[in-house]
């Protein structure tokens, strides 16, 4: 290490003191002991955990709710008959080609 | 954090996932976590909050823990870790609120140093929390903590070489943020 880096280094130590000075007189000094005991808070957050039922039920619930009602909206009688005929005929069109060029399958998916 | 010893049948009940081995370790822990949450966060009330959901991600990965090794280390881990995602939460909800953060009026903001005056405190602090969430911790541990680096890569588990590097880039925001309000150290 050269003359020039030492004496940046210890500027640069110079001044992170200094800006621990300043931030020590600026940020407010925090009470640190503990006055209570945490431990019937924790118990009852165990306790919530296992009286609740499991994360994956409840995702699991909602998920095949919300799938089911979607399902439901987008295949009403209501939904089908106001679909354009044009899109009707993009689908067929879609199919067709699917059946007669298998092996599109995989660029149809890619671009969905 | 006091790295006490326990008894590595305390250790190897608590990993098999006994309540009451997890109690004995809650009471003799419980006030060293706490202290080193508010260091991080410095606020008392969501220190409690977050010292109840450190020990309960504690006790939810308790098969996890390796009997053989120090549970105040990943302790002090699991609790750094919660902190965190605290000070990121409460960013995104300040950001959320207003894009330019305010000066936060602390009652006692005048009782831990008159020397300084109170602009330039202000002004301090609002640099301050406008600093990454990551650096934020690193700069509160080193700076006004005190902590050795060794002590704050073992609590990021990070590397003490990042630790340097994460905190010669906070201090170079922090330069930059209090040189942009005008109020050099």
């Amino acid at each position: 290490m050269n003359e020039e880096d030492m004496s940046e280094q210890a500027m640069s130590e110079q001044e992170e003191k200094n800006l621990a000075d300043l931030l020590k007189q600026s940020i407010a000094p925090v009470n640190r002991e503990l006055d209570r005991d945490l431990w019937p808070q924790v118990l009852r957050r165990l306790d919530q955990r296992s009286a609740d039922p499991t994360w994956f039920a409840r995702t699991w619930f909602a998920q095949t709710w919300l799938a089911r009602t979607w399902l439901a909206s987008m295949f009403s009688a209501h939904a089908l008959s106001s679909v354009p005929w044009f899109d009707w005929a993009l689908l067929a069109a879609l199919v067709v080609g699917v059946c007669v060029f298998p092996n599109s399958i995989p660029v149809w998916l890619y671009h969905f | 954090m006091e790295l006490l010893e326990q008894s590595p049948e305390l250790l190897e009940q608590f990993a098999a996932g006994e309540l009451q081995a997890f109690e004995a370790l809650f009471r003799q822990f419980q006030s060293e976590v706490y202290s080193w949450v508010v260091r991080i966060v410095r606020d008392p009330a969501a220190a409690e909050d977050l010292t109840v959901e450190t020990f309960w991600r504690i006790y939810r990965a308790h098969a996890r823990f390796d009997p053989a090794r120090s549970f105040g280390a990943w302790a002090r881990r699991i609790a750094t870790n919660v902190a965190l995602d605290h000070l990121k939460s409460s960013a995104a909800r300040a950001s959320q609120l207003s894009d330019t953060l305010e000066p936060e009026a602390t009652p006692d903001s005048v009782t831990y140093n008159p020397a300084v005056q109170r602009e330039v405190r202000e002004r301090t602090q609002l640099a301050f929390r406008q600093l990454p969430p990551k650096l934020r911790v690193i700069a509160t541990l080193a700076l006004i903590e005190e902590q050795t680096h060794g002590e704050i890569a073992a609590a990021l588990n990070l590397s003490t070489a990042a630790v340097k590097s994460r905190l010669f880039r906070a201090i170079r925001l922090l330069r930059r943020k209090l040189g942009n309000l005008d109020t050099k150290p």
